[in-house]
């Protein structure tokens, strides 16, 4: 394993550090004074802010291979939260542990950069194997739903969320590209969640979708898409858009990412919970935090490929 | 190691044996704290109930072979010569194998369920209580279906009620049974909850204390509703 000496990439990293510094000073600094800033939610939202960033720069910045296996192990914990959440049946707990399996067999679809497999190895091949070891399990109480709900899972934590290790193999040999296409996504999708929650504390008011989320407000809504376009313009160095049409991908990044946060929260409405887990302090789960990128990984990638490579 | 028969004499001693004490500590560094992490993931709410020190009495439900190792990983390593959970002796001390890991490794103190000859079962966990041990016991007696709990039996009121001073803190956990139930060997990975409940003192009835701590566990239960699981 070695380091990437890519100065862009030292740089972009250096800058989520410096945000991280603001938000730092502006949290436990100003917030003393300010209570609103100092909130113990706040204060604990930017100190895992702190370890989620250094995690992922440590496993961007070493091989192809640590970042590989960093999102998948971020795939198992979404995949373990998932499944401990819903309704599960006793028959299926090896199901399960399938399921479980699919995740290093996706992964190594995208190390090895084997496209074809990657696409369809959980669409095709999991769909039809997990409720065929189901039926060898022979329970038929709830199969519909064990069968659905499984697969659900799987796409969504871990054949979704390796749209963003395929980022990494897009450019080929050029690893500190593919580097790039992956801090772009991952920096473009969090920045809207937080500016989606930053401008609809400062002036929300009217909300999306009542009844599903109360929290979601047409100025957060629109004051995210907007500070992702601009962020995602200014970041258009970490890929081969030009700057425009980087605004645009974050805007729509802001939309996509605003419909993945809208989905779990309708999951969780489902399943009578608040948060996914208590693994980020603040943040909730898992899951709370990688929603919107469940939705903005596979929409960047596919259209990255199809312009660019 | 003497035999399963001189079971009250040998459970004093074991925990302190150098050799195994390594194996131990080595056993939950290098396996059970990283599983715990890693395959597990615990939901722990109300840490600051947990004793700091013993003596002490945990009573949690018991689903699971995991129920064990996972509440001895929520104290400081430190802490783990001070573990003593009490199993069953027809149970753990039938096979020669399981009855040297349930000793030197879990260190376990053996328990009589059915004692004969007027023996007293319940002398050694006074005696680990009089050290200064921290004891872990499952009321309900066996693993039973996984993620039902069963009525409780009154031994720990008898224990309570000749150590009245001791706490008896009640823990109630979720999610085990499902990742290992009773009678299968695959491991699934499930997220972990565990409720700490507020100490139970005893209160100079049998019936009354049993009361109270099916009461605090039914309380436990219902901070956090689980998912269906049939």
């Amino acid at each position: 394993m070695f380091v990437r000496l890519d100065p862009t990439i030292w740089w972009t990293i250096a800058g989520i550090y410096a945000v991280l510094l603001l938000a730092s000073v502006l949290v436990f600094g100003v917030g003393r004074r300010v209570p609103a800033l100092g909130s113990r939610d706040l204060c604990q939202r930017v100190t895992s802010w702190w370890i989620m960033a250094t995690l992922f720069a440590i496993a961007i910045l070493l091989d192809r291979i640590a970042s590989l296996v960093f999102l998948g192990f971020v795939s198992f914990l979404a995949l373990k939260e998932y499944l401990s959440l819903i309704p599960t049946r006793r028959a299926d707990r090896r199901v399960l542990f399938l399921a479980y399996l699919a995740i290093p067999v996706q992964y190594w679809w995208v190390g090895t950069e084997w496209y074809g497999m990657f696409i369809i190895f959980i669409p095709v091949y999991m769909f039809l194997l997990l409720p065929v070891r189901m039926v060898l399990a022979g329970e038929t109480q709830g199969f519909l739903r064990a069968a659905g709900t499984v697969h659900w899972g799987l796409t969504i934590c871990v054949f979704s969320l390796s749209h963003a290790a395929y980022l990494l193999m897009l450019p080929g040999d050029d690893a500190a590209a593919g580097a790039g296409l992956l801090l772009f996504l991952v920096i473009v999708t969090e920045a809207n969640d937080v500016a989606q929650y930053f401008w609809g504390k400062l002036f929300g008011r009217a909300r999306v979708t009542p009844s599903i989320s109360p929290n979601k407000t047409w100025a957060g809504l629109i004051g995210g898409i907007l500070t992702s376009a601009v962020l995602a313009g200014l970041l258009a160095f970490l890929t081969p858009m030009s700057w425009w049409i980087a605004a645009l991908i974050g805007a729509a990044g802001g939309i996509a990412g605003f419909c993945g946060d809208l989905v779990m929260s309708a999951v969780k409405r489902d399943l009578g919970i608040k948060d996914t887990g208590g693994m980020l302090p603040g943040h909730g789960g898992i899951l709370d935090r990688v929603d919107s990128l469940v939705f903005t990984a596979p929409l960047f990638m596919h259209f990255i490929r199809y312009f660019y490579y | 190691m003497s035999g399963p028969t001189s079971a009250t004499t040998t459970g004093a001693t074991t925990a302190s044996d150098r050799p195994a004490a390594l194996l131990r500590w080595l056993f939950f560094s290098l396996i059970v704290r990283p599983a715990v992490l890693v395959l597990l993931g615990l939901n722990l709410r109300h840490r600051e109930r947990l004793p700091k020190q013993g003596p002490a009495i945990l009573v949690a439900n018991h689903n699971s072979h995991l129920d064990t190792p996972v509440l001895m990983s929520l104290f400081p390593q430190r802490l783990l010569p001070r573990l003593r959970p009490v199993a069953a002796v027809d149970y753990f001390l039938k096979d020669a194998r399981r009855a040297w890991f349930a000793r030197n490794i879990m260190g376990i103190i053996p328990l009589e369920r059915r004692p004969e000859g007027g023996a007293d079962p319940l002398l050694p966990l006074e005696r680990a209580l009089d050290r200064g041990d921290i004891l872990i016991l499952f009321p309900e007696g066996t693993r039973g279906e996984p993620e039902k709990m069963t009525a409780l039996k009154s031994g720990i009121a008898h224990l309570a009620r000749r150590r009245p001073d001791v706490p008896v803190v009640p823990i109630f956990i979720h999610g085990l049974g499902k990742a290992l139930p009773k009678g299968e060997a695959l491991l699934v990975p499930f997220f972990v909850d565990l409720f700490v409940g507020e100490a139970i003192a005893w209160s100079g009835d049998r019936a009354r204390f049993m009361e109270d701590l099916a009461a605090r566990f039914e309380g436990l239960a219902h901070e956090a509703p689980p998912p269906d699981w049939q």
